[in-house]
Formats: C-alpha cells, sequence, structure tokens
C-alpha cells in the first residue's frame, strides 16, 4: 500500500509498504530517518518515540497506514520543532509561514557532517544541548526517543519537578546512566528555557 | 609566522584546553543527539537483503533431520543455510574454547540456538520463510543444574571434550575448576569465637543493553568480505570469524559500527558469522538486526550462582578464616567460563585480610543458555555473598556493620588468598566511612505538611498500593573488590596509532585505533590523552577497524588503562619524534633545544619553565609523523591449578554503596530510596564521564537486587521471559538518587595513576540493597532478585 504523511514537516509518501510494517520501520527502513531506534519493537522501552499529531507514541507500535495523512515529528526534526514551537508545529496548525522543514532542510539532516566538536555546535534544540552538557549520553541508543518524551514533557511543563521528571520519563529505558544525568539534563533544559523567557 | 624562540620573543605558552582531568563532552554527543549516529542496526546498503536466523525450540535434542525445501521456494528468498553449508572443516568458535556451533550439528544443547539461516528481500519474507523449515527433534533429557550435570548416568553436553581444561576437572559436564588454598581454614576455625555459614542464589542476569546484535557484511570484489558490526573487540571476533568462513583475516575487514551498549554481552559473536555467510552465499550485501526476544538468546548472561560460604570471626571481631564453594551454571557453552572461575575464586574473599582460606569455584555445562561476561565477571556473585556474610558476622558479634568491615579491611600492602601483595592505594575502610558520612535522606517523603501522601515516592509508586501504612525503612552496606584488565597471564596488549600533521595552519593529531566504543566514553578520552600529551587542540578519532593493530576486548574496565595507555604511550613516541624534528631544524635559535626538558602545549613547543621554542607549525612544516605501537601492562600469571597462588591479577578497583530503601512489608514491594557510592579512580581523566560510569554500574546493581532475571524452567531449560514485558531493568521510577564522592588515590603503575572504573560499582550495589531490605523486614532473604513472595512469605 502506499501511505502519505507528513515526517518533520515535509511530506512523504512511501510505496510498497506491507500492511503490517509499522511506522517505526518505515521512517527507519523507507524513510532514511534511523534516529527513531529499534530497541524491543514491543511498546517497552520508549527508544522508538516519536510524535504523532504532537502526542509522544512508541513507533513500533504504531501501524504504518495509521500515519495516514498525519503528521509526525521525529528525533531527526527535533531541533526545528523545538524552534517553531511557539509559532506552530505539527499537528496544532500552521500559522507562520515558515514552520515545518524544507527539502533541503530535511536532505541536511541526513548528510551533516559532523565537525567532531560536540557542545559547540548550532542547532540544536535546549533540550538536545542539555542532553550533551549534562553528560546524559552514554552509548545513546535510548537517547532519541528520550529526548522526544522529555521535549513534549517540557512543552506541557516548564518547570518540571523530579517527581514530574520521572514519572514522565518512566515509559524510556537507558541501561548506561543510572539516570541521574538525564535527570540533570532535563533540569538543565528547564532552568534554560526559564532563563531565556 | 616566524620562530618564536629569539630571546626577544619569549612569551608564556598558553595551556592545551581539553585534556586529562577535565570534563570534556563526547565527540559523537551531537551526532547522538540528533539520530544520526550510525548504530550497527541502522547500517543500509543498495541492494541490501536481511537475514533471519531460525532457532531451536527445545534446549536439549538430537536433529534427526531440516528440510529446507519450502522455505527456499518461498518467493523474495534468496539462501537457506545449515551446518551442511558450513564452506570449512571449521564449524565451530568460542572465546577460550571453541565448542560452540556456527549452526546446529546433530544437537541442539539450548533454548535458542541457531539452527539455520535465511536471507531474503524482507525482513518479514525472511521471518516467514524460517518458519517453514522442518526440523526433526528427538529430545533427550535436560541436565539443568550440579545434581544433574554430575550424575552417574548423566549425558555429556560436550563428548570428547578435548580443551586443555579438560585435565583439570573432576567430571566432563565441568567447564573449568579453580581451588584458592591457603593456610589451614580448619584449624583457623578453631580460633573464631562464632562462625555463621549461608547459602547463596544469584539469579541469571542479562546484559539488556539497548541496542541489538546487528551488523551488515558487504560481499567485496576479491571474495571477502566487509563487516560493519557493533561488538566490543574487533579483533577477537575477527580470530573466530576468518576460519568458519575459510578467509584469510586480510579478506575479512571489520569496522565497528556504532555500539547500543555492551556490558559484556557482545563479547562473543552473534550474527557475525551468520551474516557473512549469507552475503557470500548471494553475492550480496545482508544486513541482520535481532529484535528483543532474539536478542535475550542471542548472547550469553551473567552465571548464574549457587554459593556456601563459611566465615569465623574472634570475639574482637577479626576475621579468622573463610571457607566457600561457588557453582556456576555456564549454560551450554563455555563462552568466557574459564575466565569467570578464576574471578570468582581469586575474588571470592572481598577486600578483606583473611589469612586462611579454602575456596573452591567452579562452573558447570548444562542446558541452561549459555553464560559469559558481564559487568563485574564472576565478582559480582561473589560479592553478594561474602557482603551478606559481613552483615551476619556483624549482628552475631553486636557490631556495627561498617565498623566489622573497616576492621578487616585490607589496605595497600595486603597479601590477597593468591598470595598477590596488592601494592597500590587500596581505601576499603575510607571508602565505607565516606559513604556512612552522608546524611540520611528525610524518613517518610512522600509526606510533605498538610497534603495527601505523594504515592509516586512510595512502593508501587502510582499503582496506588499503599499511603505509608505498612512501609519500614533500612539501610545497608557493602564494599567490593574487583580487577582490571585480563588476568592470568593472558597477553593483554593494546596499539595504538598517533599521526600529527598541520592541516589549514593548525597542528592537529589523529588517533586509530581497534577500541570499541560501547558508550563508555573512550574516544573521549583519547582525544583528552593526546591534546594533554601533544598539545594540539584539534584531534580527530580515526573509525574503529581492523586496519590497525588490535586493542583488546571493551571489557574489564581495562580500555582506559590499556588503549588509553597505548595512546599516552604512543602520542609520547610522536612527541620525541617532533621534537626531533624541531632540534634539527631550529636547535640553534635557542640552547634550551639541546638543555632543557621540552614539552607541547597549546600547539607549540615550550620548556618546562614555559618558555615558548617554536610553534608546532614550523616545526613540522608539511611533514607528518604517524606511528603506531603497541603496549603492554605489567605481565600477570596463571593461577596454580591446585592452590590458586599467583600474581594473577593487573589491578584492583574499589566501591562501596550505602542503600537506603523503603518497604511496603504487606506487599513486598521494595523502593529504593537512595544507593550512595564511593569509589576510588585512581585518576578522574573525565570526571563526568566517571561520574556517569558510577552512576550506571549502580543501577544494574540494583537492578539485579530487585527485578532482573531471566528464569529458565527447571524442567524444560526453556526460557520464560525474552522480553522487556517480562524481564524488568530499572526505569527511572525505579533508580533513586545515586550521589558519588570519587577518590582518586593514584596506581603508580598505571598511566596517570588511573583505575579502572566501569565494574567495581556493579559489586557493592546488590548487596547493599539486599542488606537495606534485610535491615527494614528482619528477614534472611538469600538469593537475588527479591521478588514481592520473598518479603511476604507467600
Amino acid at each position: 500500500m502506499r501511505v502519505n504523511f507528513t515526517v518533520n514537516g515535509r511530506p512523504q509518501e512511501a510505496d510498497d509498504v506491507w500492511e503490517g510494517e509499522s511506522l517505526l520501520y518505515v521512517l527507519r527502513e523507507r524513510m532514511g530517518l534511523p534516529g527513531s531506534k529499534n530497541a524491543c519493537e514491543q511498546g517497552e522501552c520508549g527508544s522508538c518515540t516519536v510524535r504523532l499529531d504532537g502526542v509522544p507514541v512508541c513507533s513500533c507500535l504504531v501501524a504504518a497506514g495509521q500515519a495516514e495523512g498525519r503528521e509526525v515529528v521525529t528525533v531527526e526534526g527535533l531541533a526545528d520543532y523545538s524552534k517553531h514551537r511557539d509559532g506552530a508545529h505539527p499537528g496544532t496548525g500552521c500559522a507562520s509561514s515558515d514552520c515545518g522543514t524544507s527539502l533541503d532542510a530535511a536532505k541536511r539532516w541526513q548528510s551533516k557532517p559532523t565537525d567532531g566538536r560536540t557542545g559547540e555546535a548550532g542547532d540544536l534544540s535546549p533540550i538536545q544541548q542539555a542532553f550533551i552538557d549534562a553528560g546524559a549520553v552514554q552509548c545513546g541508543f535510548c537517547t532519541p526517543g528520550l529526548l522526544v518524551a522529555a521535549d513534549e514533557l517540557l512543552e506541557q511543563n516548564d518547570s518540571p519537578s523530579d517527581a514530574d521528571i520521572r514519572e514522565a520519563l518512566s515509559g524510556n529505558l537507558c541501561r548506561c546512566t543510572g539516570y541521574e544525568k538525564i535527570l540533570d539534563a532535563v533540569r538543565l533544559a528547564a532552568a534554560r528555557q526559564e532563563e531565556t523567557v | 609566522m616566524g620562530v618564536t624562540g629569539s630571546p626577544t620573543n619569549i612569551k608564556q605558552g598558553s595551556k592545551t584546553k581539553g585534556g586529562i582531568g577535565e570534563s570534556t563532552l563526547r565527540p559523537d554527543g551531537t551526532l547522538k543527539v540528533t539520530g544520526e549516529f550510525a548504530y550497527s542496526s541502522d547500517m543500509w546498503h543498495e541492494d541490501m537483503l536481511w537475514g533471519f536466523t531460525l532457532r531451536s525450540t527445545t534446549a536439549h535434542a538430537e536433529i534427526r533431520s531440516i528440510d529446507i525445501s519450502e522455505a527456499l521456494a518461498t518467493s523474495g528468498v534468496y539462501s537457506v543455510l545449515t551446518y551442511d553449508d558450513l564452506p570449512t572443516e571449521m564449524k565451530n568458535y568460542g572465546l577460550e574454547i571453541q565448542d560452540t556451533p556456527v549452526l546446529a550439528h546433530g544437537k541442539v544443547r539450548h533454548h535458542g540456538e541457531p539452527v539455520a539461516l535465511v536471507a531474503a528481500d524482507h525482513p518479514e519474507t525472511a521471518r516467514r520463510a524460517a518458519a517453514k523449515i522442518k526440523i526433526d527433534y528427538v529430545e533427550l533429557p535436560v541436565i539443568t543444574d550440579e545434581a544433574s550435570a554430575i550424575a552417574p548416568d548423566a549425558l555429556l553436553v560436550h563428548e570428547g571434550r578435548d580443551d586443555h581444561h579438560i585435565g583439570h576437572v573432576p567430571h566432563p559436564n565441568i567447564v573449568h575448576r579453580q581451588p584458592i588454598i591457603r593456610g589451614d581454614a580448619d584449624e583457623a576455625a578453631k580460633r573464631a569465637a562464632v562462625i555463621v555459614t549461608g547459602d547463596y542464589v544469584f539469579g541469571m542476569q542479562d546484559q539488556a543493553f539497548l541496542g541489538p546484535e546487528s551488523g551488515l557484511a558487504v560481499p567485496s570484489e576479491d571474495g571477502g568480505v566487509d563487516l560493519y558490526v557493533a561488538t566490543q573487540w574487533l579483533h577477537s571476533d575477527l580470530r573466530q570469524i576468518a576460519p568458519v568462513l575459510g578467509l584469510p583475516e586480510d579478506k575479512v575487514r571489520m569496522t565497528l559500527s556504532g555500539v547500543g551498549g555492551a556490558f559484556g554481552g557482545r563479547e562473543d559473536l552473534s550474527m557475525q558469522i551468520h551474516a557473512c555467510l549469507l552475503a557470500l552465499r548471494t553475492g550480496k550485501p545482508v544486513k541482520i538486526v535481532y529484535n528483543r526476544f532474539e536478542s535475550f538468546f542471542g548472547h550469553v548472561h551473567r552465571h548464574p550462582a549457587k554459593l556456601h560460604y563459611e566465615h569465623g570471626a574472634t570475639k574482637d571481631g577479626k576475621l579468622t578464616h573463610m571457607k566457600c564453594r561457588i557453582v556456576l551454571d555456564g549454560g551450554a557453552y563455555a563462552s568466557a567460563s574459564p575466565a569467570v572461575v578464576g574471578n570468582a575464586s581469586s575474588l571470592a574473599v572481598g577486600p578483606y585480610v583473611i589469612e586462611d582460606v579454602d575456596i573452591e569455584a567452579l562452573a558447570l555445562y548444562t542446558n541452561n543458555p549459555p553464560c559469559g561476561a558481564m559487568r563485574g565477571f564472576g565478582a559480582v556473585q561473589a560479592c553478594f555473598a561474602y557482603e551478606a556474610q559481613m552483615d551476619k558476622l556483624a549482628a552475631k558479634l553486636d557490631m556495627d556493620p561498617v565498623e566489622f568491615r573497616q576492621l578487616n579491611a585490607m589496605t595497600q600492602g595486603t597479601k590477597l588468598p593468591t598470595g598477590q601483595v596488592c601494592d597500590s592505594p587500596a581505601p576499603v575502610a575510607e571508602l565505607l566511612r565516606l559513604v556512612k558520612s552522608r546524611p540520611l535522606p528525610p524518613e517518610q517523603q512522600w509526606l510533605s505538611a498538610g497534603e495527601d501522601a505523594d504515592v509516586r515516592a512510595l512502593p508501587g509508586g502510582l499503582s496506588n498500593t499503599t499511603h505509608g501504612e505498612g512501609v519500614v525503612r533500612g539501610v545497608g552496606y557493602a564494599v567490593g573488590l574487583k580487577n582490571v584488565g585480563f588476568s592470568e597471564g593472558f597477553d593483554d596488549y593494546s596499539t595504538a596509532r598517533v599521526r600529527m600533521e598541520v592541516i589549514n595552519g593548525e597542528p592537529v593529531a589523529t588517533v586509530h585505533t581497534a577500541m570499541a566504543e560501547v558508550g563508555q566514553g573512550g574516544v573521549t578520552v583519547h582525544a583528552q590523552i593526546v591534546r594533554t600529551e601533544l598539545g594540539v587542540n584539534q584531534v580527530t578519532i580515526h573509525p574503529a577497524d581492523t586496519q590497525v593493530g588490535s586493542a583488546g576486548s571493551t571489557s574489564a574496565s581495562r580500555q582506559t588503562y590499556m588503549t588509553g595507555g597505548a595512546v599516552k604511550n604512543t602520542a609520547e613516541a610522536v612527541r620525541e619524534k617532533v621534537l626531533e624534528i624541531g632540534r634539527a631544524k631550529l636547535g640553534t635559535y635557542h640552547p634550551a633545544w639541546a638543555t632543557a626538558e621540552l614539552l607541547l602545549e597549546g600547539g607549540k613547543v615550550v620548556t618546562d619553565g614555559g618558555e615558548v621554542l617554536a610553534d608546532l607549525v614550523d616545526v613540522l612544516e608539511d611533514e607528518a609523523v604517524d606511528l603506531e605501537l603497541e603496549w603492554r601492562h605489567r605481565p600477570t600469571v596463571a593461577f596454580d591449578l591446585v592452590t590458586g597462588q599467583g600474581d594473577g591479577h593487573v589491578q584492583y578497583s574499589f566501591a562501596a554503596h550505602r542503600a537506603v530503601v523503603e518497604v511496603d512489608t504487606e506487599l513486598g514491594l521494595v523502593k529504593v530510596i537512595e544507593l550512595a557510592v564511593a569509589q576510588d579512580v585512581g585518576k578522574a581523566l573525565n570526571p563526568l564521564s566517571v561520574v556517569g560510569q558510577i552512576q550506571g554500574g549502580t543501577t544494574q546493581g540494583l537492578g539485579v537486587a530487585v527485578m532482573e532475571e531471566i528464569i529458565v524452567d527447571p524442567k524444560t531449560a526453556k526460557v520464560r521471559n525474552p522480553s522487556f514485558t517480562d524481564y524488568l531493568i530499572p526505569t527511572i521510577l525505579d533508580t533513586p538518587t545515586i550521589p558519588v564522592d570519587v577518590l582518586e588515590l593514584a596506581d603508580e603503575h598505571a598511566p596517570y595513576g588511573l583505575r579502572g572504573i566501569g565494574e567495581a560499582p556493579t559489586l557493592s550495589s546488590t548487596p547493599a540493597v539486599l542488606s537495606a531490605i534485610r535491615n527494614a523486614t528482619g528477614l534472611e532473604l538469600n538469593r537475588t532478585p527479591i521478588r514481592p513472595e520473598h518479603i511476604t512469605a507467600t
């Protein structure tokens, strides 16, 4: 079947999709967006978390066909999504002309070279930068899902308590960090968010 | 730009930023937070096929026949392989003993053993085709424990064993056995005022790394294969892969792709050979990605163990003797079992001074899932038991459990049961003091004035199972002893290539090693080391591959010591070359070139007094200095097979924990409130990463204390819970605050004085939590993980 949907602001169509394919598979293997991770494919670990019409979901549990006509944001689009949060973003309509992401920008995500100087690169969302700065990234496999979940938390609650953070991220497993630095990162992003308001 | 060494032009050199001791950020951080970092499961190739492994549905059976015809006829299927298709006489692999079949032949020995392979154009096609393969099994009795393994009529898991351990074991169903005998434990027991014994059970833990086993094999025009894979040791894989494929090692080119955690579970091969076989057979790139279910069968687990301990102490609280027997279940194949046995026995006494010991550790062959390396490697199981014993002794002597441990703590100069003298700092008593001296977290944190209880802070959390009634608090302590690096005479070396040149007017260094970055942060510290030694800001880390010499394994807490040491050593040699070039070119400009101790700092050559002699750019011009060197730590020896004596270990590391728990005694639910840890790291090359490792290791210890266990049916030896639904690892709600104290007492034998850090925190975390639960409930609790029914006795 053919699936038409919007990924990170860019209209996409996927052909020859088998009815049983998950949104995760289509994103990773057909769209060339492997940022959403395949750690359990059972909805238990949260590594594949994306936003579907603004709502965080485990993309491994969403049949690709369910995404028909809908807006998906993956970790690859998180920086841009976060930049346009105040104007508009997928799922809440597009009020300004600069919402979404151009084709050129979409291509850039997939081929951007690394400068090897983490922490100094621009174009990261506050939560992405905070994860780097707080040392919340080790192997990094859980990171994309945690970022999407944490970004949504901060969108809903700009000064979450530790209990709020734990509750919001309880669906995302991390095996490396012991979570302490992930808490640090969310606190850091929240604090920086407050500073800029 | 001219030479800066003329007497009128002397200025202070600037320090290089981002050297050792700083919390430099990860070079792969940006890629990892943007989703661009290429993990092994993200590999993609045009015209790529998907591989799938058919695994045995039974634990022990003869294979009468395998019929692949229907699978092969499935549309979209390119190849189906069984044992008969293996190209050479070499059909097994293994880390120490080559007893693991690439594909089962004649027999399967554990549930989930690979039997056949399929390559197809879609992963679902491959899965469905594999389901059409018909295997005729004849079930055999299963060997599941020590009694069934050494029973008079027991089948041999491996008939006709001929490995070098077989001469030293009392039964062929024992992989390896290591006694350690010193003094006379029975005689010493007569001096004991109190003797305590205990039988302990340690459950089968899984590494549960998040990134599934996966990789991409691409056939090459020369008949070889390029393999992109997540592993812990590229060269060890290569050594096992090439003979099975019938290829010389230089035709199997391996490149490390992104590794989503490892913790020992990637020491053994998983899909490597399978993907290569399918790629070579089909002539197309083949990708294999395990799902979580398969991952539980695709790697070895931590050895479950049964431990019997006896300790004695005088009425003053001095340990008199220790006897123990540790039986590890190695499962169907040897993996790292012999080395795990060596660790379990040699570290069985823990960080305590005991003259008279009688220790025996062994690993069994059974039809349970194969067990091998996992963080802590044999020392974890022992620590769980000896720390329970320490609490028992202290209670019997009516002593404070921390003071009792401190009274018996080993120190620098202590002779361990193997006869090896610990010749570096051993701050065991101090680490215990540090965790004990922390203020305790406030009681009943779920209550805040005038409000309802915040159930999220209670055992059971949002399940809303209690509002505080029946909840009691407990505090427990533990400390552990772990070796660093590969032991027992293993030629444990690492190789590093360091290149220095001028690019775009800047001095730049490149580091090329085969070290597997599995998340531990090795790539960060390599850059820090090179900045420190070569005084350049720009350091590029070359991808890890087999085009450079072996770096050894990313395990045993050894990589910062070993490959870090190799990078340091090679960088020092590069520095000497650079200075030689400088002397030849510019030596006449300043006498200090010949007389002073010279350093590279901030892109310049400086004297140890800080005088700048030259810019590196002017020294190097368009020359490049490029060296590849091997580096070794001081040698170790194998333990004597009868007495266990020998200087078997490279270095020791130490961590202590204090656990604070709250237990709902009605439902048996445990909430760990705080897990404070103190560890000596010798020298923190990157403090941020050090703390991250310690917190991560602590959490894995917490997991096995209260929830993590692979459950194997004792009747059928089948795995009951191969999923993240049923095998539970701690979430952020299960994990408490983990305050960390770091000591930096340099080990003079190690690079920069550092001590391996990754494993020690996993040891003492588990017994500290258990101790706290016992303290809260008054129950004996001699197994891990603790389940509600153990607390409620239902």
